[in-house]
């Protein structure tokens, strides 16, 4: 449990315990208050003469912390230069291979970090970190997701350079991370050929979340039944928007088109802020 | 799955509103919960008493209201009421929708004592 704040009470775990160095969240963020700071009572507060019912118009987000907790990440992110991606796929389709590949390639010229979101095992930060990039995992438990508080502590352990590239990788499930900003630059929805071309139907709200969808194991296409063309309808009909690459970790397929679009979206996403500070 | 979460984060709230406007008891909570928000509202009925129980919402009565869901074609200009995400506009059966309600998850109102 985090000894600063108490959090953490329940079942997540992030490697090596939890420390609050970076001045990350509690100061930062004002509205970031925990239950158990009001006391034993009902609302530890007691109050003379309010009995009488009332009514309070609130119209509050019930996800507003974790927003403000992503929106605290995301300055971070901006303030150091750091491109961030939230990678999401229902379980087995290739994250973690699809990860080291593209470290191989762009660990040679970036420093980059990786944040890894599994219920359990720290499996996927030790492969990770085989390919000699740092890598930090969270364990969410009972948890089905990551949320933008555990990454605000991730980073304080991780520590990332200025200028780096940080990989999250979420825990394996194409339903509840699509609700949870992180702080990312974007969501990148990785789907194999292995799977069905319907999920993105089956599984709108992901894929209506990310920016770009990866079609991995493409090696496999002369074996399955999958239909590039219709997979790729699909998402669009979720998200007209959405980019759409084919990758395979295996043979390294389509692996530099997904290198030059994290190129390409980071050097957009800092020109963009850059305008919006000449503006100001 | 995340509606235990998601009731997690309501009795934050909650907490924090009985703190800064001074009440002890929750009687009513009124949620907005669209149907595009990816949240299902039978599992957060059941995942707000679960934990709301022993707390200063045990027993409170939730509202669910479920607003429709509507979409702006950017091919013809349409708006309608839609169903699914992957839905086609009802007027001219292009994919190209901008949705424009229907993803909301908040809490509306609460009655409080």
């Amino acid at each position: 449990m985090c000894t600063v704040c108490g959090c953490g009470s329940g079942e997540t775990r992030i490697e090596d315990g939890t420390k609050h160095a970076l001045g990350y969240g509690h100061e930062a963020t004002p509205d970031h208050s925990h239950h158990h700071h009001y006391g034993a009572g009902d609302a530890g507060a007691s109050v003379p003469g309010m009995s009488q019912s009332r009514l309070i118009q609130l119209e509050q987000d019930i996800l507003s912390k974790n927003n403000s907790y992503a929106d605290t990440n995301r300055r971070y992110f901006a303030e150091h230069g750091i491109f961030a991606l939230n990678l999401v796929s229902s379980p087995g389709s290739g994250k973690t291979s699809l990860l080291v590949e593209t470290l191989k390639k762009l660990g040679k010229t970036h420093a980059c970090y990786v944040i890894e979101g599994d219920q359990q095992t720290t499996n996927d930060a030790d492969r990770i970190r085989e390919t000699g990039v740092p890598a930090l995992q969270i364990n969410t438990g009972k948890g089905c997701h990551l949320d933008g508080h555990m990454i605000g502590h991730a980073l304080e352990r991780l520590t990332p350079k200025d200028g780096a590239y940080v990989f999250i990788e979420n825990v394996g499930n194409l339903v509840c991370p699509a609700a949870f900003d992180l702080g990312e630059a974007h969501k990148v929805a990785i789907l194999s050929v292995t799977e069905g071309e319907d999920k993105p139907l089956k599984y709108p709200d992901m894929f209506a979340a990310a920016d770009v969808m990866l079609l991995n194991k493409t090696d496999l296409l002369p074996y399955v039944d999958f239909d590039v063309e219709i997979a790729t309808a699909n998402a669009r009909k979720i998200n007209p928007e959405i980019n759409v690459l084919t990758v395979s970790a295996q043979s390294g397929d389509g692996l530099e088109d997904w290198i030059d679009w994290i190129g390409t979206a980071r050097a957009k996403l800092f020109a963009g802020y850059a305008a919006t500070d000449a503006a100001e | 799955m995340h509606e235990m979460s998601l009731c997690e984060n309501i009795l934050g709230i909650l907490l924090d509103e009985a703190a800064s406007q001074n009440f002890s008891k929750v009687d009513r909570v009124c949620l907005e919960v669209g149907p595009l928000s990816g949240v299902e509202p039978e599992a957060l009925r059941f995942g707000f008493d679960v934990v709301t129980r022993g707390s200063l919402a045990d027993g409170a009565q939730l509202d669910i209201f479920e607003p429709q869901a509507t979409a702006t074609c950017a091919a013809c200009g349409t708006t309608a009421v839609i169903q699914d995400r992957f839905d086609p506009c009802p007027s001219c059966g292009s994919h190209l929708l901008q949705i424009k309600t229907g993803e909301e998850l908040r809490i509306k109102e609460l009655e409080v004592s």
